[in-house]
């Protein structure tokens, strides 16, 4: 195989695996004639649980910049929708980086 | 169109906003790491998950086997088993081949979309799901290519303050579920857990391990009438 097709095949295996990942909780969890409460208390807590794992990284590892920005839009998220949180994330951190933190 | 359609292409804004210029940022590493176009438009459209298409560059920049470049992206992805079973109840009504196609779109925005609006109290129609997913998916696949395209035009993304936008974009995700029962203390946990893993074990696996720690909390907090809802919809 040449160098090209084997990195078609690599990224064609991927995608198969990232589909896997996909569909294979819904063909677990529809096998389960009954869902325990408190694994239904868990499927619950899966969108504030995984989402915050990928976030959370950004405020300790990306910056001292990013940190506060994001801290200032986190105060914002509060109370205005997500696109103004996103604008003043991008303002703050633009501010900082202008002025050099 | 019918309104579910409109209304799923609406939700779509802010998505495309937080993720087109880490789609553009992908293309053009991609190009950079030594990727035709098409390349890049393949990997886009086909394994469509930004953080592990990012993190497949990454790896077979430094020549690592095909398998554990494939392994490493299922690693990355693993999160999304979560996010099937947890909305299994929402799209049960699908047909089999509505079925396939939404799990072809499930990326962590459409999740977190679908969640928000059945705890809305609004149906998840196919046709407001494929609203916003093709709207999400059809500008990723386009920023991918003009990424790869005019790659060296746009500029380093961090003077332009884009690389704030994706964890920000994802921080409203997370504000959007502040109504759930126990969403403060599973927070907490899982940013935590996150960060410690992110420091010992490394990433990818800070996310499954720091998803884990607030899922194992949600389990072991008593059970509420709320939590035996599934969601705590407050007024």
């Amino acid at each position: 195989m040449t160098d090209h097709s084997v990195l078609i095949y690599t990224i064609l295996a991927a995608a198969v695996a990232t589909y896997i990942t996909r569909i294979a909780g819904y063909v677990l969890i529809t096998r389960l004639s009954h869902i325990p409460p408190r694994l239904e208390a868990a499927l619950s807590a899966v969108p504030a649980a995984v989402l915050s794992a990928l976030v959370a990284p950004h405020f300790i590892y990306a910056g001292v910049d990013v940190t506060i920005a994001l801290l200032v839009a986190l105060a914002i998220g509060f109370r205005l929708p997500t696109l103004w949180l996103l604008l003043i994330a991008w303002a703050g951190v633009m501010g900082l980086r202008y002025f050099g933190v | 169109m019918n309104t579910d359609f409109l209304q799923g292409m609406r939700s779509s804004v802010p998505v495309v906003v937080g993720s087109a210029p880490f789609g553009a940022l992908f293309g053009a590493l991609a190009v950079d790491n030594g990727f035709s176009v098409s390349d890049a438009v393949l990997m886009s459209a086909s394994v469509y998950a930004g953080a592990s298409q990012l993190v497949g560059l990454d790896l077979f920049g430094k020549n690592i086997q095909p398998w554990l470049v494939v392994l490493s992206i299922f690693a990355v992805n693993f999160r999304h088993i979560l996010y099937s079973a947890s909305m299994a109840p929402y799209i049960k009504h699908f047909s089999g081949v509505q079925k396939a196609f939404a799990f072809f779109l499930l990326v962590d925005p459409q999740y977190a979309e679908t969640e928000k609006r059945h705890e809305k109290g609004l149906p998840v129609s196919f046709s407001w799901y494929l609203g916003l997913g093709l709207s999400v998916y059809v500008p990723w696949v386009a920023v991918s290519a003009l990424g790869a395209f005019f790659g060296k035009m746009i500029g380093d993304p961090h003077a332009l303050g884009l690389d704030i936008l994706l964890p920000a974009y994802f921080m409203g995700l997370v504000l959007g579920f502040r109504q759930r029962s126990h969403w403060l203390p599973v927070v907490v946990a899982s940013s935590l857990v996150s960060i410690v893993a992110m420091h010992f074990v490394g990433s990818p696996w800070h996310i499954s391990i720091g998803a884990l720690a607030g899922l194992v909390l949600a389990a072991c907090m008593p059970v509420t009438s709320d939590t035996l809802e599934g969601e705590g919809a407050k007024p």
